[in-house]
């Protein structure tokens, strides 16, 4: 069964239990056709087994699922063709050149004879890899292979793909012109389904979704996460002694919760009019206080809040 | 230079076909947590084995607390504690059966280890999981766990190697308090990791691309050497605004992020001012342009391009 419109993934109250646990708890939401759409979580949230159902490699227990106007109950096979996928672990042959792979993931995604040739040099031209066809792809730097990787998942033209934690360990500059081909990629109109722990890919998502105990808890923009996560206010601390402010600061009314980065903590108050209150009682104790400001969130720091419920609503979830 | 706990100085690793380690020097000073950041293939696992006294390097020296890596491997051993990326806990063994394993192997004392133990496990969130089977914990737990049988002894030292691979946010930051607590006990930690959003973290870093350091400093010092700023831009029409942007007088560089924009400039305030009245002039609709912090990333992206010798990726 197929249908289209204009959404390449469009999940409705899906729900995954494995015996009496349920991985995942009645979920919807939509991808639009062309965005680059970041899907987080931590270990344990029921985001892969979300991702094994999309791709169709596992039955969803009750809901639907359509991706690339395909249901995932009814044609899983079909979605696998019509996908593509690539992950920082993805199997790339070491022992086969840069052009066997590409024909080998050629051959497997069924791409017709007739474009073959020209799929792959259109492959060959987008990884930056021209030349280099009969290199090893053992041999090739990380940046190299990664692109090489995109380019043997999107050979047969997907619609949509999904990419997991795609440029994990590639050094920073790869790593930028790989997000340069996802957004060209994604303004030709194919939708790119990014799953990952880290924040700075997500930061790359046009919108993000982010899973906890098996539900879906946040759906919006980078901006409108960062700024929706966090009630109340956060500050940036940078003062000497830091163990001790953390002690200090745990202790302090208002302070909902602290983190440490660097040489500096990031606290969530309530009302940022507790600022000066909570310089002085660290200047009470001897701590001294180089700066107080607030500063905007970022995107660990609404991820952190909205799944664990510090910092967000809910003071008395916070540790002792 | 008594008052380093690690120093190194020119230090050279071969493998066949490869220099992996090109005359490497930097100091950690007691207390620090200092990060080796890099790409995969940058040297990071190797310099965390020649500290850990298992790898003899080819050409220069090395001394943790000290003790001479190349001339007394064994005696560093006891000064550190060494967590390889696997990290060799026993899946089949519980969590608690894990810590008394390595405890045995450090030769902590039984009067010593309980409370150790339980203080540990407390810090990172796991006192409830101590009959669980290792095999059974998520990612995030199982770094948890090897970090409390890494310190089960009190390490004068502790080799980090990229702790916290697959390990969720939430988890991250647990782990990341831990460090900090052992840290401010005067632990010395050197860790490493390809994420320079985790770089931000370390009190120090060295950022290494192929087995060479590019830099060595503080994040925050780091970053005041990038020359020029970083302007963002929030808006549901990024794509018109690169096009429209992307030749400005000023503007080096833009590069899409989400739902932004940020573009690279030589003079933050002239230039959102010039900037905003264009897009105006142009009816592009923005919600936002302001300033932002450059990232370690930026740095070491200008640092990469700026680097002639080195071959695009």
């Amino acid at each position: 069964m197929t249908r289209s419109n204009g959404n390449s993934v469009e999940v409705e109250n899906l729900v995954k239990r494995f015996g009496d646990f349920t991985a995942v708890d009645r979920i919807s939401f939509q991808t639009r056709t062309g965005e680059v759409f970041g899907f987080l979580g931590p270990n344990g949230s029921g985001k892969s087994t979300t991702i094994r159902i999309l791709c169709g490699l596992l039955r969803p227990t009750s809901g639907r699922a359509i991706v690339a106007g395909y249901d995932v109950v009814q044609s899983p096979e079909l979605i696998r063709r019509n996908i593509g996928y690539m992950s920082q672990k993805f199997s790339l042959y070491a022992d086969l050149t840069v052009f066997e792979n590409l024909r080998f993931y050629a051959g497997m995604y069924g791409v017709p004879a007739a474009e073959l040739r020209g799929r792959i040099d259109w492959a060959l031209e987008m990884a930056g890899l021209r030349g280099r066809e009969s290199n090893l792809t053992g041999t090739l730097a990380g940046g190299w292979k990664q692109r090489l990787a995109l380019g043997c998942a999107v050979l047969h033209r997907p619609p949509i793909v999904f990419l997991d934690e795609p440029t994990s360990g590639v050094d920073p500059l790869s790593r930028r012109l790989f997000w340069e081909l996802i957004q060209r990629m994604s303004g030709d109109g194919v939708t790119i389904f990014v799953t990952t722990h880290y924040m700075d890919e997500a930061e790359y998502c046009n919108r993000l979704a982010l899973m906890n105990g098996g539900k879906l808890i946040a759906l919006g923009t980078p901006t409108e996460l960062k700024l929706g996560s966090i009630q109340g206010w956060l500050l940036l601390l940078e003062c000497d002694r830091l163990g001790e402010a953390i002690e200090r600061l745990r202790r302090f009314d208002g302070v909902r919760d602290v983190a440490v980065f660097g040489n500096a903590l990031h606290l969530v108050v309530s009302d940022a009019a507790a600022a000066p209150a909570i310089r002085a009682a660290l200047e009470a104790d001897a701590i001294s206080v180089t700066s107080l400001q607030p500063i905007r969130p970022s995107l660990e720091d609404a991820f952190v809040a909205l799944t664990t419920g510090r910092g967000a609503n809910c003071p008395s979830e916070l540790p002792s | 230079m008594d008052d380093k706990t690690v120093v190194v100085r020119e230090l050279v690793k071969d493998f066949p076909g490869v220099r992996a380690i090109d005359h490497l020097s930097f100091d950690v000073a007691p207390g620090e947590i200092f990060g080796i950041v890099g790409p995969d293939g940058a040297g990071k696992t190797t310099i965390m084995r020649i500290l850990a006294g298992v790898l003899p390097p080819d050409a220069g020296a090395a001394t943790v607390a000290r003790c001479d890596v190349v001339g007394d491997p064994e005696g560093v051993k006891h000064l550190i504690s060494y967590m390889p990326q696997r990290f060799g806990l026993y899946e089949d063994l519980t969590v608690n059966e894990n810590i008394r394993f390595y405890a045995d192997l450090f030769g902590v004392r039984r009067s010593d280890r309980e409370a150790r133990a339980a203080e540990l496990l407390k810090a990172c969130g796991m006192s409830e999981f101590r009959a669980r089977l290792a095999g059974k914990l998520s990612g995030g737990m199982k770094q948890k766990l090897g970090l409390v049988c890494a310190l089960i002894h009190t390490p004068r030292v502790l080799l980090l190697d990229e702790p916290t691979n697959g390990v969720d946010p939430v988890s991250r930051r647990e782990f990341w308090a831990m460090l900090y607590s052992l840290a401010g006990q005067g632990v010395t930690v050197v860790n490493s990791t390809a994420y320079l959003d985790e770089a931000e973290r370390c009190h120090r870093i060295a950022l290494l691309h192929q087995g060479r350091l590019l830099f060595c400093d503080s994040p925050a010092r780091l970053k005041s050497r990038l020359q020029g700023s970083v302007v963002s831009i929030v808006s549901s029409e990024a794509r018109r605004i690169r096009d429209a942007l992307a030749a400005a007088d000023g503007v080096s560089s833009v590069v899409l992020v989400g739902d932004a924009l940020h573009l690279f400039v030589d003079d933050a305030d002239r230039r959102i001012r010039d900037l905003s009245a264009r897009l105006i002039g142009n009816q592009i609709p923005f919600d936002e342009i302001v300033r932002v912090t450059p990232t370690i990333e930026d740095l070491f992206v200008e640092a990469v391009r700026k680097d002639s010798a080195h071959p695009a990726p």
